[in-house]
């Protein structure tokens, strides 16, 4: 039977599990191998894709690594300067209420630079959706101390560490954020696994369908890797995101339908 | 037949808007410009045309949201005043590095820092130089009237979507807080989404099935084409000096020396021309209306005329550069100003055009 079937068959329609969005262009992605961002990037094109709401959704990309992140994603998009991605959506969607708007934005983007667009589009309850990848790290330009960069963790700009004495504390933006009264929906995901992609997919879908309610703000930060920036080979990265960020990131919802979660 | 109101100059910005068909306004807070966003609020333009009024957090933001609208091909705009304009010349190098249309209405105070809250002209470089990062211009409107106020309005964002590219309306404290008299144009429609999409095919409206993706960025990574991108911006920038130069000329025909003056500079130096006149002097005013682009040639051929070319500005001397560029050593070209927000008085002008000009 074996040698019946072909490259053609495999490939037939009928036969296919799974094939690649057509909302994500064939252009390389220009992240590193093993990052977290293409799987990020692919799960929120596909969500559109199955939601159907390709000429009714806007993006906004950010600074850093994901500034290009609008030559990957097929829809329109709209590339902001540092950190105010979420003043640049509010705006689109306030003028087109009917449209899906949201964000992609890394953690110097967002809870660095861009603090306060965060959290006054977010208290203001600004009725888009934030996609926030956190790899404690400014990836881009050369691997220094993020906002969310752990105690004891090196970066170039913390090369022995971060030292909380000298450099202050991580900012855990997005449980500050889930206590203002403007966020809709809060949770924290992971691509580092299928169970997790599975999950983190489920959430980005959520946080467009909530939309439709007009409620708030949803927010989904994604803990990611950063090899490159943590200077390990992507298994090593994986292995010491989970050992080390996710007990300080702990992942799951942390509000739904406008109620913390108590877990 | 039309209503003419008594307003103040802010307070015709905000309705003038509003009449424009405007689709949003995006603001903050501060002195002498309040007004602009106190008026929205009160007419409530989203009753009356569906127009987005937004006081956002900052001044940072508020430039960033127009960023956004603008993109979206929507009639957006802001007003602030001059440290606030400040804070916005990041969004509006992004603005112009993206050409998007928009206005932005700059009702100035004296500084630097936080300065005074009194009027001034001390914003000129910020305003025709660029301001922000990078090789970009605006076109810059100045009125001297809140007649103008409301007039530049409309003709701004004419201009923002002709070129694709932010207007900015140079008031001061003066024109934003006197009130006049003022003749409002008719109601204009906001253009509907399909409207929108014809007009300004590259807006990012939501990707449909008939066109390419519309990506709205000021970003190119390669030198080459950020210099090509350069040299698309400047031929362009060239061909607003080429048609778009607005200016006034008063008593110039047989005048013997001249004062260029913008704004509310201009309304107290027509004062000072009256007298000088009066004990003989043959003087001529030229108000530049566009600042950019700047009525050059028109200087220039003036400069043939005249013995001698005073500019008056409500700062320590910017404009006068330019005037000096245009004039380029043919004439002698001083300048007279009040700095801080105080306001020049015209016998000061009559006395500084005697001392510089006459006989210096």
């Amino acid at each position: 039977m074996s040698e019946n079937i072909g490259i053609k068959d495999i490939i037939s329609e009928e036969n296919l599990v799974y094939s690649k969005t057509k909302l994500m262009t064939d252009k390389t992605l220009s992240y590193c191998p093993g990052c977290g961002h293409g799987t990020a990037h692919r799960i929120t094109m596909e969500i559109v894709e199955e939601l159907g709401i390709q000429a009714d959704t806007v993006g906004v990309a950010p600074v850093g690594c994901s500034v290009l992140a609008y030559e990957f994603m097929n829809v329109d998009m709209q590339q902001a300067a540092h950190g105010r991605a979420p003043a640049v959506a509010t705006a689109l969607k306030r003028l087109m209420p009917e449209k899906y708007i949201f964000t992609y934005q890394g953690d110097g983007d967002l809870a660095a630079i861009g603090t306060a667009e965060t959290i006054h589009a977010c208290n203001r309850g600004e009725n888009f959706t934030i996609i926030f990848v956190n790899n404690g790290i400014y990836g881009m330009t050369g691997g220094q101390m993020a906002p969310t960069t752990l105690p004891g963790m090196k970066s170039s700009t913390s090369p022995f560490g971060r030292d909380v004495e000298l450099m202050g504390n991580p900012l855990k933006i997005t449980e500050l954020i889930a206590q203002l009264p403007g966020t809709h929906y809060v949770t924290r995901q992971a691509v580092h696994t299928p169970g997790n992609v599975r999950k983190a997919k489920k959430a980005i879908r959520k946080a467009f369908e909530n939309q439709t309610l007009n409620k708030g703000i949803s927010f989904v930060e994604i803990v990611s890797n950063c090899n490159s920036g943590w200077k390990m080979t992507p298994l090593d990265a994986n292995k010491w995101m989970v050992d080390n960020m996710f007990p300080f990131y702990p992942l799951g919802d942390i509000k739904v339908d406008g109620e913390i979660v108590n877990k | 037949m039309t209503e003419i109101k008594l307003m103040k100059g802010n307070e015709a910005v905000a309705e003038a808007a509003i009449l424009a068909g405007a689709d949003g306004y995006f603001g903050y807070p501060i002195t002498p410009q309040s007004e602009v966003l106190e008026y929205f609020m009160i007419e409530k333009p989203h009753e009356r045309t569906g127009m987005v009024i937004l006081q956002a957090e900052s001044e940072v933001a508020a430039i960033n949201m127009v960023y956004g609208g603008a993109a979206a091909g929507k009639k957006v705009m802001t007003s602030s005043s001059s440290p606030g304009v400040s804070l916005k010349q990041e969004g509006l190098s992004y603005i112009a590095g993206a050409e998007l249309p928009c206005l932005i209405v700059n009702v100035q105070r004296g500084g630097p820092g936080l300065g005074t809250i009194q009027p001034s002209q001390s914003d000129y470089f910020q305003s025709v130089k660029g301001g922000g990062h990078g090789d970009y211009k605006l076109i810059v409107l100045a009125p001297s009237s809140v007649q103008e106020m409301a007039d530049f309005v409309s003709l701004g964002f004419d201009l923002a979507f002709k070129y694709r590219n932010p207007v900015m309306i140079l008031s001061d404290g003066v024109i934003g807080q006197m009130m006049e008299k003022v003749e409002f144009k008719p109601q204009q429609k906001r253009l509907t989404e399909e409207e929108i999409m014809k007009k300004c095919p590259w807006a990012t409206t939501g990707k449909t099935p008939d066109r390419e993706r519309n990506i709205i960025t000021s970003l190119e990574l390669v030198s080459e084409k950020q210099e090509l991108h350069n040299i698309k911006l400047q031929k362009k920038y060239k061909k607003m000096i080429d048609t778009e130069v607005l200016f006034e000329k008063f008593d110039c025909d047989d005048a013997e020396y001249l004062i260029v003056a913008f704004g509310s500079s201009a309304r107290i130096c027509s004062k000072a021309v009256k007298t000088l006149r009066e004990n003989g002097v043959k003087v001529g005013l030229l108000r530049p209306i566009t600042l950019f682009p700047f009525p050059t040639e028109e200087i220039n051929k003036l400069a043939d005329q005249v013995k001698g070319i005073l500019s008056v500005e409500m700062n320590a001397g910017q404009m006068v550069e330019d005037i000096r560029l245009a004039v380029n050593g043919k004439v002698k070209v001083e300048h007279f100003g009040r700095m801080g927000g105080v306001i020049a008085m015209p016998n000061e002008v009559v006395e500084a055009l005697n001392n510089k000009l006459i006989g210096g």
